[in-house]
């Protein structure tokens, strides 16, 4: 039973990063709590990790805002491109 | 009922899709240049082959599915590259401390301060530089999955590739990026 619940720090840090996207089970999150109570570092880790993906998900919302378009020159050389595709 | 069959209209693709196609691809490859000349070269196959088209889904489903071949071609193209940047372990790899952490990337604690400066623009540079810094295709990945917030399987289909290798990228593009803004940020 203990050797089903233990895991390497490596492995912690996976499910850390799993977790970050509510993509983390249930039994894993139980496995990822028992581990920290044995190491501090990935529980600095997991502090950061969650700090980090608050920056990353201001770093979403600012990229959900913007909508990248052709300029309008680039627009007219590529319809005469196509054009002289087709001859 | 008989379902109309579209046909193509070669002439209007550049004013109804260019800017679609233009953000689908810039999404995904992260750099205008190389998004521009994906579109143009979808555009081209599109009109090689539109013989082959055979009116079963819209002009903008057919061109996307094109195009979607061209990002995965060029993702292929780069992982069969040598020389990508590599990613430096945190943890040992076998031995007696298999799985646990090498002494030197232990995180480091980080000067709270900068906590207040979250939304500050400086940091999201900083942010932005240190994706940019990831192997291309971590950083791929890592747009799409968290920058984008595409689903899993999506990004699995899309990419071809596993789940498993999703997260293993994952992990080492966040490992990279946590570093990269510790040694940049949080602690200078």
């Amino acid at each position: 039973m203990f050797k089903k619940l233990h895991i390497t720090c490596n492995e912690a840090t996976t499910i850390c990063d799993r977790s970050q996207y509510k993509e983390a089970s249930f039994f894993e999150k139980i496995k990822l709590n028992l581990h920290f109570l044995s190491c501090k570092i990935c529980r600095l880790y997991t502090k950061q990790n969650k700090r980090m993906s608050g920056l990353f998900k201001i770093q979403a919302l600012d990229c959900k805002g913007k909508m990248n378009n052709l300029s309008q020159a680039n627009k007219e050389v590529l319809k005469k491109q196509l054009q002289e595709f087709e001859v | 009922m008989l379902q109309e069959k579209i046909t193509l209209n070669s002439d209007k693709w550049i004013d109804n899709y260019a800017d679609y196609l233009f953000n689908y691809a810039v999404v995904r490859v992260n750099d205008g240049d190389l998004a521009k000349d994906l579109v143009q070269e979808t555009f081209f196959a599109g009109l090689k082959s539109a013989k082959n088209f055979q009116g079963k889904s819209t002009e903008r489903t057919w061109l996307v599915s094109i195009l979607k071949r061209k990002v995965i071609d060029h993702y292929r193209k780069i992982n069969s590259k040598k020389g990508q940047a590599e990613v430096r372990m945190n943890f040992y790899d076998n031995g007696e401390n298999e799985g646990s952490w090498i002494e030197e990337r232990v995180p480091q604690s980080w000067d709270n301060a900068s906590e207040k400066a979250i939304e500050n623009q400086e940091l999201k540079t900083q942010l932005e530089i240190c994706i940019d810094n990831l192997p291309e295709k971590y950083g791929l990945v890592f747009r799409m999955k968290t920058i984008q917030e595409f689903e899993t399987e999506e990004i699995c289909k899309e990419l071809n590739i596993t789940t498993s290798n999703l997260w293993v990228i994952i992990h080492r593009a966040r490992t990279q990026l946590r570093k990269c803004m510790e040694e940049n940020w949080f602690n200078n």
